[in-house]
């Protein structure tokens, strides 16, 4: 099997903090991937990671098989856009476009003018005079005239009003529908996400919290709603991941494997936000839970 | 030629969701044999939603008969909804309206009613695939 991304026991340390510890992925190729975790969970470390811009303290990581950045042959099979879709303020589209087609080797010319053309911008432009939005359209005509085989995006609607972030990933989609390429994108709002990945990690406080299928996840995600009772008491096969109790009655997202039997419970089915932000509960109070040794660590 | 939008609040998956709009299309007789349905690329570009996702709804409606794919030119309508549908659907509604009737007489509230009908029509649904 081949891996978009294969880590193993990875981790990311600076001084005595762990940006990122103890992660363990494997994705496989042709996903939309997102990457969702609040602000500081180790989203960026973990890209960065991946693009090669930063090097392991601990585990490994692998991408499209080999080392990030092992070479030039390797560094033109991933597109990176960093996070503000960083440009050459005082630089021209046209310069852009020149300046990708020397550095790339695959560089697909009628693509990139083809983009720009249907974003009606002027090449003669500088790229400090465009609009949030339209930069980020140049980022990632950039990073996609490359032709990566995976393409990598930090953050890359954070910063745009909603309907430059609607166009940004009606632009990303197409690019996807064209061709074989793998995107694994970050945000900390799941609902930039919902709709273009069919891929989802969750990244917590530097711990990988959940990852899998969309498709999977919801389906083996419910919240059970019924009379008050012990989550011990549930069958082996379902793992609480939220929980709240009244004196009469208990609600419960939990992962299960099967069918859920008890007549007892009303089993509601999750949006993928629900399941998301109960695994962003479940982290908090497994830190709260540390307590103490929790707060050394992160002062 | 129609086009799909999405209800992100209505619960029901993307990929359900164009599913059912081309139902409703070919009920309402917008879409006929031989109409192609948009390309996946045009789809993702106007609704800004995962590839796959237009892929899974038109490999559904292509099991069941209505659509089908030619590689390479697009997918197009193959079979239809409206006759036969249309037809049945005169008596079932007479029927249902008997049912709101008697569920009326018998005291229960709008509210009652409905949750009846959705919990009923549920376990059928379940029944049905089990």
């Amino acid at each position: 099997m081949s891996w978009v991304l294969d880590a193993q026991g990875l981790g990311k340390r600076y001084g005595r903090r762990w940006a990122l510890r103890d992660c363990d992925l494997q994705i496989p190729a042709g996903h939309v991937v997102g990457l969702v975790g609040p602000n500081g969970a180790g989203k960026t470390t973990l890209l960065h990671l991946a693009v090669g811009l930063l090097a392991p303290s601990a585990g490994s990581i692998a991408v499209l098989d080999r080392a990030p950045a092992a070479d030039a042959v390797q560094l033109a099979r991933v597109g990176f856009v960093a996070q503000d879709t960083p440009t050459y303020a005082r630089l021209s589209i046209a310069d852009h476009l020149h300046f990708g087609a020397q550095m790339n080797p695959a560089w697909d010319d009628a693509l990139a003018r083809q983009r720009i053309a249907a974003l009606d911008l002027d090449q003669g432009q500088r790229a400090g005079s465009l609009s949030g939005g339209q930069r980020a359209q140049l980022a990632l005509t950039l990073a996609v005239a490359k032709r990566p085989e995976l393409l990598v995006l930090d953050e890359p609607v954070a910063s745009l009003d909603p309907l430059a972030r609607r166009e940004f990933l009606q632009s990303l989609m197409e690019f996807v529908a064209d061709g074989d390429v793998s995107v694994v994108l970050s945000s900390h709002l799941v609902a930039d996400l919902e709709r273009v990945c069919d891929y989802v990690i969750v990244l917590v406080d530097s711990r990988l919290q959940v990852a899998g299928e969309v498709d999977d996840l919801l389906a083996s995600h419910r919240r059970l709603v019924g009379p008050r009772r012990d989550p011990g008491s549930l069958p082996s096969g379902q793992e609480v991941i939220e929980e709240s109790h009244t004196d009469r009655q208990s609600t419960m997202l939990v992962r299960c494997d099967g069918p859920v039997l008890d007549p007892a419970w009303t089993v509601e089915e999750l949006s993928l936000e629900d399941i998301v932000l109960a695994y962003m509960g479940h982290a908090d109070s497994a830190r709260r839970a540390r307590g103490r040794q929790g707060l050394e660590v992160l002062s | 030629m129609i086009e799909f939008h999405l209800d992100s609040r209505s619960g029901v998956s993307p990929y359900l969701q164009i599913v059912q709009q081309v139902r409703q299309a070919l009920r309402l007789d917008l879409l006929r044999e031989g109409d192609q349905l948009p390309t996946v690329k045009e789809v993702v570009g106007q609704l800004a939603i995962n590839p796959n996702t237009v892929l899974k709804a038109y490999r559904e409606l292509e099991h069941e008969g209505l659509v089908s794919a030619r590689p390479g030119i697009g997918t197009f309508v193959t079979g239809n909804l409206g006759g036969q549908s249309l037809a049945a659907q005169g008596p079932l509604r007479q029927a249902l309206q008997r049912w709101f009737l008697k569920a009326r007489r018998a005291g229960l509230d709008d509210e009652s009613i409905e949750a009846l009908f959705r919990d009923s029509f549920r376990s059928a649904a379940e029944e049905d695939i089990a």
